[in-house]
C-alpha cells in the first residue's frame, strides 16, 4: 500500500526548452522571431477537415485572437496546439524544437498553459495548493515529508500580487472566490509556472462585465510581461480591445490574419462568413 | 518571498526556462522599481477583496464546521445528566462506561476510515461491510486450522491472512471504478455481494470459534487497565489517515479528484493510481474492524461488519463529507463515530428499547446533510451569485 508512489506527481524540475531563448529585455520586439510557429498543420475528424493547412506565428508579448464562427477549428487547432490532439501532418514548434506528438503533459511543461473554460481548479482547496496543484512543496518534520502550506500560500500571495490582485484569506477554498478572481488564479499559476505561451479558451464568457474587463486587464499585464497569448473569443469587442493580431478561421481553414489596426469588425465578420479569403 | 530568487522552487530558480528570456527575471525586476517597457493598466479598482464577507463567512464556516462537536458535547452532557437525575452517578465519570464507548466507536471508525477517504473523492465503498465479515471468518479460520502453533504465532498468521484476502475485494473494486469506469455505489454493490458470498462459504455457515489467548487478550486486554488495545491500535492507525489525508500529496489529490476530477487530471495527477489506492485502504481498514471483532469476541462471523456498515457511512457524513465529494476529514470522521457510539450505548444505559437508536442516528443523519446543504448555500452567498 504505498500511499505516495514515486511518480505519481509531475515532476518539479526545470522545463527543458530546447530552442533558443526569445528577445531579451521587454520582449515586445515585434521583429522578434516566433516563438511558436505552426507549419502546413491538417487534421481531420472523419469527414470533417477540421484544419486545412494551417500557418500560424506568434511572437513573444504578442496577443493573438483567434476568430471564426462555430465549428471553425479554432478548438481543434489550440487543442494540436496545447498537445491534446495530434495533426495529421505538418508541424508544430515552440522555440525552435518539435513538440507535435508530445503528450499535453510535455507541452505544459515546456511553457505552453492552457487556461480552458471550466478553469480546472479544485473549488474545495485553497488558493496555494491551486496553483501547485500536481508539483506540491513539501519540508521534513521530524523527518516525515509534509506539505508546506505556508510556503505555497506564500508563493501564491506573490504571484498574484504580480498581477496586481490581493487576496486577504489565501487559507479559502476557491470556490468562495468571484469568477473573475478565480480566472485570475488559473492565470497567475501560468505565470507562476513561466509559462511562454498561455491559451485562453474564451476567458471572458461567463463573466459579469467588470469581471470581463478585469480579465482584459490581467491579459494585457502578461503581455507586458513578455508572454504570448492566445486567446479564442467570440466577442470582436473584446478582441479589438486586447489583441495585436486577429487570425481568422472559417471551416478549416485560415480565412485571414490583420494586425489589429489594419482591419475592422465589418471585414473580421466577412472573414469568417468565408466572403473574404486572402490567397 | 515571491520576488527573491533564492526561495523559489528549484524549477523557477533555475532560469533558463520559461519566458525569462534574459535570465535575470525582467518581469520580476520590473516589479521591483525597473521602468514597466509598456505602461501597465492600472487596475484602479483592484480586485473585489474578499475582507467585508470574510469575517461572516469564516463564521458561518466555523459553525457548520463546529456543529458535530457541539453535537458530540451536547450528547454527552444529555447522558450524564440523566444519570445524574435518575441513577444518581456519573455516566461518562464511569471508566468502565467510557472504554465500551470507545470499543463500540472503534468498531465503526475502522470500517469509515478508508471510506472517508473514498466519500472525499466523490466515490462510495459499499463492500467494506462484508470484507469485514471476510477477513473476520478468514482469520478465525486459519488460528481453527493451525491448533498445535502457538497461539501468538498462529495469531499473526490469522490477521496477515485475513488483510491479504481483504485487500483482494479491494482491488478488484479499484480496477473496476478506475480502468473500467464502473460508478462505484454499483461496482461495490456488486462486490458487497460477493464477499457477502465468500465469507458464508469460508466460514462454512455464520460463525467460527476461536480458543486463541492471543487473540483474546489482544481484543480484551487493558493497557494499565485503562486503554482497551484495540483503541490504541485504531487510534494509531487513524493518526496515519490523518497524516496521509491533510499533510501528503495523496491527501491533496484526493480532495482535488473530490472537488473536480478534472483539475486533478490536469495537473498530471494519476488519478488511476489514487483510486486503486483508495479502495484498498478502505478494504485495509474494514480488515482491521474484522480482526478486532473476531478477537474481541473469539469468533469470526460472516456477517461481522453488516450492521456497522451504514453506521460507518452515517459517521462519514455526519463528520462533514458531502456525498458530492471534495469534503470530509479524518476528525470529522472520529466525531461521528462517536457521536453513533453514544447514542447506542447511551440508549441502552438509560434503558430505552434498542430501536430507538436506529430511529436517533436516522435522524442526526438528516440534520448533517441539512448542514452539509447550508454550507454549499454559503458557498454561494461567498461568491456574490445567486
Amino acid at each position: 500500500m504505498n500511499a505516495l508512489p514515486p511518480g505519481t506527481a509531475p515532476s518539479t524540475s526545470p522545463p527543458t526548452v530546447a530552442g533558443p531563448h526569445d528577445a531579451p529585455g521587454d520582449g515586445n520586439a515585434p521583429d522578434s522571431s516566433p516563438v511558436l510557429a505552426v507549419r502546413g498543420v491538417c487534421k481531420r475528424f472523419g469527414g470533417t477537415r477540421a484544419s486545412r493547412d494551417i500557418d500560424l506565428d506568434l511572437r513573444p508579448g504578442e496577443v493573438l485572437a483567434l476568430a471564426g464562427d462555430n465549428g471553425a477549428g479554432k478548438s481543434t487547432l489550440i487543442k494540436m496546439i496545447a498537445g491534446v490532439n495530434q495533426p495529421d501532418s505538418g508541424e508544430i514548434r515552440l522555440g525552435g524544437e518539435r513538440i507535435d506528438g508530445r503528450s499535453p503533459q510535455e507541452v505544459r511543461d515546456l511553457g505552453i498553459e492552457t487556461i480552458y473554460q471550466d478553469l480546472a481548479l479544485a473549488d474545495n482547496l485553497d488558493v496555494g495548493v491551486n496553483i501547485f496543484l500536481g508539483r506540491e512543496r513539501l519540508r521534513r518534520v521530524l523527518g516525515v515529508p509534509m506539505l508546506d502550506r505556508k510556503w505555497m500560500r506564500e508563493q501564491a500571495a506573490g504571484a498574484l500580487e504580480h498581477l496586481g490582485i490581493r487576496l486577504d484569506d489565501l487559507s479559502m477554498p476557491v470556490g468562495y472566490l468571484s469568477g473573475g478572481q478565480r480566472q485570475a488564479i488559473a492565470i497567475s499559476r501560468a505565470v507562476y509556472w513561466k509559462a511562454r505561451i498561455v491559451i485562453m479558451d474564451e476567458p471572458t464568457a461567463a463573466l459579469g462585465v467588470p469581471e470581463q474587463r478585469e480579465v482584459k486587464d490581467l491579459i494585457r499585464r502578461l503581455k507586458a510581461d513578455g508572454v504570448a497569448i492566445i486567446f479564442i473569443s467570440h466577442n470582436l469587442g473584446d478582441i479589438f480591445e486586447v489583441s495585436d493580431r486577429i487570425f481568422v478561421l472559417e471551416r478549416g481553414r485560415k480565412a485571414g490574419e490583420r494586425a489589429i489596426g489594419d482591419t475592422s469588425e465589418d471585414e473580421v465578420v466577412a472573414m469568417m462568413m468565408g466572403k473574404v479569403v486572402d490567397s | 518571498m515571491w520576488r527573491s530568487s533564492s526561495t523559489r522552487t528549484e524549477r523557477g530558480a533555475s532560469t533558463g526556462g520559461g519566458h525569462d528570456l534574459s535570465g535575470n527575471e525582467p518581469c520580476l525586476r520590473r516589479l521591483a522599481g525597473g521602468p514597466p517597457a509598456a505602461p501597465l493598466p492600472s487596475l484602479a479598482t483592484p480586485y473585489r477583496t474578499v475582507d467585508d464577507m470574510n469575517t461572516r463567512i469564516r463564521l458561518l464556516q466555523l459553525l457548520t464546521a463546529a456543529w458535530s462537536w457541539l453535537f458530540l458535547v451536547l450528547i454527552m452532557a444529555l447522558f450524564e445528566a440523566w444519570s445524574w437525575s435518575v441513577y444518581g452517578r456519573t455516566f461518562f465519570g464511569n471508566l468502565y462506561n467510557v472504554q465500551a464507548v470507545l470499543l463500540t466507536a472503534t468498531q465503526i471508525l475502522m470500517m469509515a476510515l478508508g471510506l472517508t477517504l473514498v466519500i472525499i473523492a466523490a466515490g462510495i465503498d459499499l463492500s467494506i461491510g462484508f470484507i469485514a465479515g471476510l477477513a473476520a471468518v478468514t482469520m478465525a479460520v486459519v488460528i481453527r486450522a493451525l491448533p498445535e502453533l502457538h497461539p501468538a504465532l498462529s495469531f499473526s498468521l490469522g490477521v496477515t491472512a485475513a488483510i491479504l484476502i481483504a485487500l483482494v475485494p479491494g482491488f478488484i473494486n479499484g480496477w473496476l471504478i478506475s480502468k473500467w469506469k464502473v460508478p462505484s455505489f454499483i461496482g461495490t454493490l456488486g462486490m458487497f455481494g460477493v464477499t457477502r458470498g465468500m465469507a458464508f462459504l469460508v466460514a462454512g455457515g455464520a460463525t467460527v470459534s476461536i480458543r486463541n489467548d492471543t487473540a483474546r487478550s489482544f481484543g480484551n486486554s487493558r493497557i494499565l487497565d485503562v486503554l482497551p488495545v484495540p483503541v490504541l491500535v485504531a487510534t494509531i492507525v487513524t493518526l496515519y489517515f490523518h497524516y496521509l489525508l491533510a499533510h501528503t500529496r495523496f491527501g491533496v489529490y484526493v480532495y482535488a479528484m473530490g472537488g473536480n476530477l478534472q483539475s486533478a487530471v490536469r495537473a498530471g495527477v494519476n488519478t488511476t493510481r489514487i483510486t486503486f489506492s483508495l479502495f484498498m485502504l478502505s478494504a485495509f481498514t474494514a480488515a482491521l474492524a474484522g480482526i478486532f471483532y473476531t478477537a474481541r469476541f473469539s469468533a469470526g462471523a460472516a456477517d461481522a461488519g453488516e450492521p456497522i456498515l451504514l453506521n460507518a457511512v452515517a459517521a462519514v457524513f455526519i463528520g462533514g463529507a458531502s456525498l458530492s465529494g471534495g469534503s470530509g476529514t479524518i476528525s470529522g470522521t472520529v466525531i461521528g463515530s462517536l457521536i453513533i457510539a453514544i447514542i447506542q450505548f447511551g440508549l441502552v444505559f438509560i434503558g430505552m428499547p434498542p430501536f430507538w437508536q436506529f430511529i436517533t442516528v436516522g435522524l442526526v443523519i438528516i440534520v448533517a446533510v441539512l448542514i452539509d446543504q447550508s454550507r454549499a448555500r454559503l458557498a454561494r452567498l461567498g461568491t456574490g451569485e445567486t
